[in-house]
């Protein structure tokens, strides 16, 4: 497997010009640099793992309020590379067929190669209040009311295929929403049957939900559906806080100014996100890794296979993200709350807390 | 504000800096959460703010019911209609981009429309993807959140009120003084323009940093918005650098009111005041470098000074309001418009008998035929038809919350209260699963304590459980009557209630609080019948170690099934309770 070959398209960028983070449409405000967040190293370190693997599944983010769980997710989207699509797809097909292709793509592909082009990884935001129609796709009213036309317009989650989908306070979403989120994560596939209309469109999406528990609990079933669970807690450290405000400040201030000073540190972590994508099939596993995952989840009682599998992903990407060849017990130990901790068979009363737990086994399994 | 001497005498006085800081950088501060009743000092607030907020977008009124369609916006019915394409009508964050929404009943609000809120504060924009809309629009507002609640359970949800710089309590403040001392709306403007350019020495940023953690403040909006009401207050003088003085300022009208501990002092010399604030000469001092030491003292002598009397007496009792996290998140997960279900999608027919038509389906039903109506027609108008009517489907979860009402008093607590907790533990586990809510009702000593509003939070429920006392007198018509009136509560709300009442039924003390058994026995049964008067169904289990009259006769006053647990376990009374409480929830279905 030659790295070339799965190298993204994306232009090199250099640090000092005032690009515009590809991942967010111009206009806005620019993000909050992912580099420039301060601490919350579980947090940002599963979401730069999330997005060098994308099929490890999600990443959901427990935490207390005011400590920069959007903000993360949201300076994400600028660090991400540009991926190829499928010049003129609406759902962003992948050129060479994985995932998926749309209807029409596969018409063209029958037709002859497909035309590439290169595209931001997209990050969505699904807000509360979004309706059905917006989230699934529907009729486009505008056309079908001018025209007479029949006609689809892709939804949120066309819009998220092969990028991020997030969902900022999930406990919030309404049920039947978040059902329908769980039906198409679960079979990669949107199938939109309303009004007269019967769509298919592939819609792979890495999850990714915030909120805080003293909210609500979260469904079980959608809990499980993130690959990661993190917390974050408000630093204690006085001079930790401090930064934080002054950085936040500085950026409020001077949101282009200051992701401009912070853009050399961004460019190398998407470098490193880069390197990383491009790496990660080259990640050997060795037997003793896989052994010391299987007897962690063991010593647990973490159902199924599911976190095994999932923990072993998390641990390659890591490795793969600081460009290891193979996967250490280090890179295992760091990965393990995140992937285990939220599929422990809970008692829901145990406040003694699930990263407590795997805490424990880890010592039980690695010693020290 | 030149007048800076006198600063911290008049009663009104904080209350008028917050409401001038805030008209200068309404979206950047956030917002002011008013605590007082309706009446003549919030009125007479509400018309300063007017008077400073420069001419140009409005004070805009929000109900405390809006729906997404006026919050956010959506499809514009009428207008739709007649253009005959898609209009778009602007909610209310959109409508009011640039000044200032005043949200009325803000401890009524619910969750999900907090979060809405909470969302464009922190973006400036408002994201609309509804009915077939995807727009974004800028939404740079402050929020003025009227809090008119009572207890200390009746809060504004926290997600919000983490977000609003200054909490301000007009509770006891002199309606008839003369107003204090306010710049005028040019003053503002001035203030305004002069924002952008005001710089903060690093050190500032660090005092407030260390007052918020001496005073036991965790979150970091806190600090934040201390440090852009410093720079405000600084604008507001004509000044480009902010002094100890607005330091001091944004410590006491940002931190000190959410203190949640009196900080430790290393040095005895300045124990923690109720005498008036150092403020005064402190600003004296205000050309001053910047020392590090002075300053970080300065700030947090500011805030402690600042800290309301009631809160530091609570403070230094060690009665904090239990951590700054989990306040107000009173109804787990409150959502809008359960009482009449939630949509869950839409289904052909027409709109009677109380079914809602689905607006924007049934234009997408008539769609596609526009062509050929119109031409058929010779009208250029949209054609719908009863065939193209759908109605929305609206499901309604019966969402039930089980309110546990437990015996605490010395009578019936100390062999019991440790199986009760533990009978509760188990049901908790269970309504976790099936995502009801529960409530914990203890009544002992004087009277009845709500220790758990009803809610879907483990967290805060096991906290509350474990937080259980014991001990003293049996006010068992005081603990009845709270549970009727917290039940009737949670029906309005289009929850489906149900008690548990865990007592050994011997009252004895009477509803107007004087001791005496048969009194107490009489209002017992009579506050029970009232409870079955109001037809909630409620589930009585014996205590005591052997059962005896007492809790028989108040089961059949209460209309309640018996259930007599001599050395029961705590799995048994779960399962007889789970069994009991499965009722009522068939009842109202």
């Amino acid at each position: 497997m030659t790295i070339d070959a799965l190298a993204p398209v994306a232009p090199k960028r250099t640090a000092k010009a005032p690009v515009p983070p590809p991942g967010i449409p111009t206009g806005r405000r620019a993000p909050f640099p992912f580099a420039a967040i301060v601490g919350q190293e579980e947090m940002r370190q599963a979401l730069l793992v999330a997005a060098v693997d994308p099929g490890i599944g999600g990443v959901m983010v427990f935490g207390d309020r005011g400590t920069g769980k959007s903000t993360a997710v949201r300076a994400l989207a600028a660090l991400l590379p540009q991926m190829p699509v499928v010049a003129g797809c609406r759902y962003g097909c992948a050129p060479d067929g994985t995932g998926g292709l749309c209807a029409e793509c596969r018409d063209r592909a029958a037709a002859g190669p497909l035309p590439v082009a290169a595209a931001p990884v997209p990050v969505v935001d699904l807000p509360l209040g979004a309706t059905e129609d917006r989230v699934v796709g529907a009729l486009d009213l505008e056309r079908a009311l001018s025209k007479g036309e029949k006609a689809f317009e892709p939804g949120l989650l066309a819009k998220a295929h092969r990028g991020f989908l997030y969902i900022d306070e999930v406990n919030l979403l309404e049920d039947h929403l978040v059902d329908l989120l769980l039906d198409v994560a679960a079979s990669g596939e949107n199938v939109v049957e309303r009004e007269g209309l019967s769509i298919r469109h592939p819609a792979r999406f890495v999850l990714v939900g915030s909120g805080n528990p003293e909210e609500g609990e979260l469904r079980p079933q959608l809990l499980d559906r993130f690959g990661l669970s993190v917390d974050v807690r408000t630093p204690t450290d006085l001079a930790q806080r401090v930064e934080v405000v002054k950085r936040r400040d500085a950026y409020e201030r001077d949101p282009a100014g200051f992701t401009a000073r912070w853009g050399r540190e961004d460019a190398k972590l998407r470098k490193q996100v880069e390197g990383g994508r491009a790496g990660l099939s080259a990640v050997k596993v060795p037997d003793k890794a896989l052994e010391n995952i299987a007897r962690l989840c063991i010593a647990l009682g973490a159902d199924g296979l599911r976190g095994e599998l999932t923990l072993m992903r998390a641990a390659r990407a890591l490795a793969a993200l600081e460009g290891g060849a193979k996967v250490d017990n280090g890179h295992i130990r760091r990965m393990a709350p995140a992937a285990l901790r939220h599929r422990l068979r809970r008692n829901p009363l145990d406040e003694a807390g699930s990263g407590v737990r795997v805490e424990r086994a880890l010592e039980e399994v690695f010693g020290k | 504000m030149t007048d800076g001497a006198d600063s911290g005498d008049h009663p009104w006085d904080s209350a008028a800096r917050a409401a001038a800081l805030f008209a200068v950088d309404p979206h950047g501060l956030g917002g002011v959460l008013l605590r007082a009743a309706p009446g003549p000092a919030r009125d007479r607030w509400l018309g300063w703010l007017a008077r400073l907020l420069p001419q140009g977008p409005p004070l805009r009124r929000l109900p405390v019911g809006v729906d997404d369609a006026g919050l956010l916006g959506g499809l514009d019915l009428a207008a739709t209609l007649n253009a005959g394409r898609p209009v778009v009508s602007r909610g209310a964050l959109a409508e009011a981009d640039g000044g200032v929404l005043l949200l009325a009943m803000a401890e009524r609000l619910p969750h999900g429309t907090a979060a809405r809120l909470a969302a464009a504060l922190d973006e400036g924009e408002v994201v609309l993807e509804r009915d077939g809309l995807a727009r974004r629009f800028p939404a740079r507002v402050g929020v003025v959140a009227l809090d008119e609640g009572i207890g200390p359970e009746e809060r504004p949800p926290a997600a919000l009120a983490d977000r609003l710089a200054f909490p301000l309590d007009l509770e006891g403040l002199p309606a008839r003084d003369p107003d204090p001392a306010l710049p005028d709306h040019r003053a503002v403007e001035g203030a305004r323009r002069l924002m952008p350019l005001v710089t903060a020495d690093g050190k500032v940023a660090e005092a407030l940093c260390a007052a918020a953690l001496a005073l036991g403040i965790y979150s970091l909006r806190a600090p934040l918005q201390a440090l852009r009401a410093a720079r405000a207050a600084a604008a507001l003088d004509g000044r480009v650098v902010v002094l100890a003085e607005d330091a001091s300022l944004a410590a006491r009208l940002v931190l000190a009111p959410r203190a949640t501990q009196v900080p430790a002092t290393e040095d005895t010399a300045d124990d923690p005041p109720p005498d008036p604030p150092p403020t005064g000469e402190a600003e004296e001092g205000s050309a001053d470098p910047l020392d590090a030491p002075p300053l970080d003292d300065l700030v947090l002598a500011a805030a402690q000074a600042a800290i309301p009397a009631g809160l530091l007496a609570l403070l230094r009792a060690g009665l904090a309001p239990k951590g700054s996290t989990s306040q107000g998140s009173r109804a787990g997960a409150l959502q809008s418009g359960k009482g009449r279900g939630r949509p869950a999608g839409v289904r052909r027919g027409s709109p009677k008998s109380g079914l809602r038509l689905s607006v924007i389906e049934t234009l997408r039903a008539a769609a596609p035929w526009q062509a050929l109506r119109r031409a058929e027609a010779q009208d250029d108008r949209i054609q719908v038809r009863r065939d193209d009517f759908r109605v929305a489907k609206l499901k309604r979860r019966s969402q039930t919350t089980t309110i546990f009402v437990v015996d605490a008093s010395g009578s019936a607590a100390f062999q019991r209260l440790a199986e009760a907790k533990g009978a509760v533990e188990l049901l908790l586990a269970d309504c976790y699963v099936r995502r009801d809510q529960v409530a914990l009702l203890a009544f002992r000593a004087e009277g009845a304590e709500l220790l758990l509003p009803p809610t879907r939070s483990l967290s805060r429920a096991k906290r509350g459980l474990a937080e259980l006392p014991g001990g003293g007198a049996t006010p068992l018509a005081a603990g009845i009557e709270a549970a009727r009136l917290l039940a009737e509560g949670e029906r309005r709300r289009g929850s489906i209630p149900g008690i548990v009442l865990l007592t050994d039924g011997k009252g004895n003390v009477a509803r107007d609080g004087t001791k005496g058994r048969a009194k107490a026995q009489e209002d017992a049964l009579a506050a029970a019948q009232a409870l079955r008067g109001a037809g909630l169904p409620a589930l009585l289990v014996d205590t005591s170690p052997f059962p005896e009259p007492a809790a028989r006769d108040l089961a059949e006053a209460l209309g309640a099934p018996y259930l007599a647990l001599p050395r029961a376990d705590a799995a048994t009374l779960s399962t007889a309770v789970r069994a009991a409480a499965a009722a009522p929830a068939r009842q109202a279905a």
